[in-house]
C-alpha cells in the first residue's frame, strides 16, 4: 500500500514537472462581462503560441482589482477603471488596457411593444421616481403618435454589483445633476425607486413578466434574447439605436486620457450611442517575471491586432483604430 | 444544535461493568474516544474560527458604524453609508413566512407517509419529496420568476388583497416579486428536509405506543395525535429548526424573487431583501475597503442570527421536554 502511494506521488510529481517545463501558465481574474470574448481569445491564442496557457477566473471586477493589487494573478480585468485610492494601494504602476466595449439598452414591456425613443432627462426622471406613468408628457414628447397607456412604470434595475450598473449610473450622473447629487456612480447604488433583479437574466425576466416595466440590460443580452429596446437621444441631439457601430463611434469621439481610465457615456458625435462603456485588462508596467511578462505582452499585441476582429461575432464592440494604435504604443512600454 | 435522540439506538451499557475481566488492552477504545473527541472539538474550533474571521474582516465597518449598523436603514455604496436593518428584517420575515407555510405541510406529509399511505403511494411520494430537495436553488429561482410570480400576481395575490387588503400586510401595489414570494420559495426549499427528518422521527415511534392507544379505544386521529405526534414532538421540533437554519441562509432562489429592495415595509406584497442575498449580489463587484467590510459584517450578522435562532430553539426544546415530563409524572 505504502509503495503504491509513494509511486503514485512520484507519478504526480513527474506529471506536474513535465507540464511546467512544456507550458507556462499565465493567471488572470476579474470581470464577468468580457469573459466570453476573453476565453475565445485564449482558445485561439493557444493555436498561435502553444507554449503558453491562459487561466482566467471570472470572479467579478472587484475581485480582479483586488487580486492584481495583491499580485496573486498576472493580470486583472475590470469593467470600471480603478480609483486613485485603489491604484495607490498597488505595489507598482498598474496600466489600464481597454479591450472591447458594450452598451446598456433601455428595455421595456408595453402592450404591442411599440418602438420607443427616450431622451436623457426622461430616463433620469423615471429612475429618480419623478416620472411615474407611461403617459407622462415627457415620454409623450419624444414619442409622438405612440399610444402610451395610463399605467404605472415599474422600474427594474440590477441588484447585483455589475459593470452594467456602473455604465448606467455613470450616464445618469453625467446627464442629471439631481442624480449625481442624490445617487452617484458605482457598480451598485442606493436606488431611489424600483425592483432589483439579479443579473441580466433576472432583470430581463422581470421586465418580460411585468406589464409596464422598464429597465436596463446589456446590449449583448438584448440582442441574443431578441428583446425590444429603445433609441436614446445623444448629446448631439440625435436619436441613436444602440449597436456595435454606435458604441465604437462613441469611443472614437470620446475624450480619452493617456492612462486610458476613460468613460464614453454621453460621448459627443452624431453617431455615438450615449450609454456605453469599455472593459479593461489590468497589468503592471514593471513585470516581475520577465519570461511571463514577455509572453503577456505578445498576447496583448495579438489581442489588439487580431483579437479585435473576433469581437463582433460575439456582439462586443471593437476599439476604433485611433484608440487601438494608442493602446498598442502603451503596451510597448511594459518593462520586464 | 441539539441532536434528536434516536430511540432505536441500543441502550448504553456501563463501561466498567466488565472491567474486572481485564481485557489485554484498552488502547483501541481510548484511541476511539480521543478520535471522536477531536472531531467534536474540531466543529467547535471551526465555528469559533468562522466567527473570528468574520469579526476580523468587518473590523473597519464595526469601528465606523458601531451599533448603528444594526438599526439604520440606508445602504448606499456611493456615500459609503451602511445599515443592515432592512436585510435583518427581510431575513427574519421571509424565514418566518416560510416556516408558517412549510411546517404544517411537511408534518402533514410526514404523518400521511408513515401512518396512512398505502405502500405504493408511500414509495412514490418519498422519492418525489427527495427530488424536490435535489432541485438546484438557481433553477427554482428561475422557475420562480417565469412561472410562480406571474401566477401569484394574477390569482392568489389579488384574492388576498380583496379579502385581507384591510390589514397592513396585504395592502399596496402588487408587482409579483415580493417578500411573500420570497417566503413561498423558501418554503418550497425547506419542505423536503422537514418532511424527511419528521418522517424518520415518526417511523421511530415504537409500535407499542400505537397499539396501546388502539387498545384504549382511540380512533386513528387520536392515535396519531396522542401516541405518535406527542411522542415525536421533540424530534419534529428539531426537524423544524433544521429547516429554519436552511431558510435563514437560503440565497439564490430568494434573490431572484424577493425584489432586492432594502426597505422595511409592513406589506408582504412589497419587495424586500435578505442578508444572504445582499452578500451574493454585491460581494463580487465591491471595490472599496469599507464596502467590503460592511458586506462581511452582514455575514457576521447572519452568523449571529443563526446562532441566536438555535439558542432560542434549545431553550424552547427544554421547555417542551420539562412540560411533557411534568405531565407524565402527574
Amino acid at each position: 500500500m505504502q509503495t503504491f502511494f509513494a509511486g503514485f506521488c512520484g507519478l504526480l510529481l513527474l506529471a506536474g514537472a513535465g507540464k511546467a517545463h512544456a507550458q507556462m501558465t499565465i493567471n488572470g481574474a476579474g470581470a464577468t462581462f468580457p469573459y466570453p470574448i476573453y476565453s475565445k481569445w485564449f482558445d485561439e491564442y493557444a493555436k498561435v503560441d502553444p507554449s503558453v496557457r491562459f487561466n482566467y477566473q471570472s470572479i467579478g471586477s472587484g475581485g480582479g482589482q483586488k487580486q492584481i493589487t495583491a499580485q496573486t494573478v498576472d493580470f486583472g480585468a475590470s469593467d470600471g477603471p480603478m480609483s486613485d485610492e485603489n491604484l495607490a494601494k498597488a505595489p507598482g504602476k498598474i496600466l489600464h488596457i481597454p479591450t472591447v466595449a458594450g452598451a446598456d439598452v433601455v428595455a421595456y414591456n408595453l402592450p404591442g411593444n411599440p418602438a420607443l425613443k427616450f431622451d436623457a432627462e426622461t430616463i433620469a426622471g423615471v429612475f429618480l421616481g419623478n416620472i411615474k406613468k407611461w403617459n407622462d408628457p415627457k415620454i409623450a414628447a419624444t414619442n409622438p403618435g405612440t399610444n402610451l397607456p395610463d399605467q404605472e412604470i415599474v422600474v427594474v434595475h440590477r441588484s447585483d454589483g455589475s459593470g452594467t450598473t456602473y455604465i448606467w449610473t455613470d450616464y445618469l450622473s453625467k446627464v442629471s445633476p439631481e442624480w449625481k447629487q442624490k445617487v452617484g456612480t458605482n457598480t451598485s447604488v442606493n436606488w431611489p425607486t424600483g425592483l432589483g433583479g439579479k443579473g441580466n437574466e433576472g432583470v430581463a425576466g422581470q421586465i418580460k413578466q411585468t406589464p409596464g416595466a422598464l429597465g436596463y440590460v446589456e446590449l449583448i443580452y438584448a440582442i441574443q434574447n431578441k428583446m425590444p429596446y429603445a433609441e436614446v437621444k445623444n448629446s448631439a441631439g440625435k436619436f441613436v439605436k444602440p449597436s456595435l457601430e454606435s458604441i465604437t463611434a462613441a469611443m472614437a469621439t470620446a475624450q480619452i486620457p493617456d492612462d486610458f481610465r476613460f468613460s464614453i457615456t454621453n460621448a459627443p458625435g452624431e453617431e455615438s450611442y450615449p450609454i456605453a462603456g469599455a472593459t479593461w485588462l489590468l497589468v503592471y508596467e514593471q513585470q516581475k517575471d520577465a519570461a511571463k511578462g514577455k509572453k503577456l505582452v505578445e498576447f496583448l499585441k495579438w489581442a489588439l491586432n487580431k483579437g479585435e476582429s473576433m469581437a463582433k461575432d460575439l456582439d462586443y464592440a471593437p476599439l476604433p483604430d485611433s484608440l487601438r494604435d494608442r493602446v498598442l504604443k502603451r503596451v510597448d512600454e511594459i518593462k520586464m | 444544535m441539539e441532536v434528536v435522540v434516536d430511540p432505536r439506538a441500543p441502550p448504553q451499557f456501563e463501561k466498567r461493568a466488565q472491567g474486572q475481566l481485564k481485557p489485554p488492552s484498552h488502547f483501541g477504545d481510548r484511541a476511539f474516544e480521543w478520535l471522536t473527541l477531536a472531531m467534536a472539538l474540531a466543529v467547535v474550533v471551526l465555528i469559533f474560527l468562522v466567527g473570528w474571521q468574520l469579526a476580523r474582516g468587518s473590523n473597519l465597518a464595526i469601528k465606523r458604524f458601531g451599533f448603528s449598523f444594526f438599526s439604520t436603514s440606508t445602504w448606499d455604496p456611493v456615500a459609503e453609508q451602511f445599515g443592515a436593518w432592512p436585510f435583518i428584517y427581510g431575513t427574519v420575515v421571509s424565514s418566518l413566512i416560510a416556516l408558517i407555510i412549510a411546517v404544517p405541510l411537511s408534518i402533514a406529509t410526514a404523518v400521511y407517509l408513515t401512518e396512512l399511505a398505502p405502500l405504493w403511494i408511500r414509495q412514490a411520494l418519498i422519492s418525489l419529496v427527495e427530488m424536490l430537495a435535489a432541485i438546484p436553488s438557481v433553477i427554482l429561482g428561475l422557475w420562480g420568476i417565469f412561472v410562480m410570480i406571474p401566477w401569484l400576481r394574477d390569482y392568489p395575490f389579488p384574492f388576498l388583497k380583496r379579502t385581507l387588503g384591510w390589514t397592513p400586510f396585504f395592502s399596496g401595489p402588487i408587482y409579483g416579486t415580493s417578500m411573500l414570494a420570497g417566503g413561498i420559495v423558501i418554503a418550497i426549499m425547506i419542505m423536503p428536509i422537514i418532511t424527511s427528518v419528521s418522517r424518520e422521527i415518526l417511523r421511530s415511534v415504537p409500535n407499542l405506543q400505537r397499539e396501546a392507544a388502539y387498545a384504549l379505544g382511540a380512533t386513528r386521529w387520536e392515535v396519531t395525535r396522542i401516541a405518535v405526534l406527542s411522542y415525536a414532538k421533540k424530534g419534529i421540533f428539531g426537524a423544524v429548526i433544521l429547516g429554519l437554519g436552511r431558510a435563514l441562509g437560503e440565497t439564490m432562489a430568494v434573490t431572484m424573487v424577493i425584489g432586492n429592495t432594502p426597505e422595511v415595509a409592513a406589506s408582504l406584497f412589497a419587495p424586500g431583501y435578505t442578508l444572504a442575498s445582499v452578500i451574493a449580489n454585491e460581494f463580487t463587484e465591491a471595490t472599496t475597503d469599507i464596502y467590503l467590510n460592511a458586506l462581511v459584517e452582514i455575514g457576521l450578522v447572519l452568523f449571529i442570527i443563526t446562532i441566536l435562532a438555535n439558542l432560542i430553539a434549545q431553550v424552547l426544546l427544554k421547555t417542551i421536554a420539562t412540560a411533557s415530563t411534568t405531565r407524565a409524572v402527574q
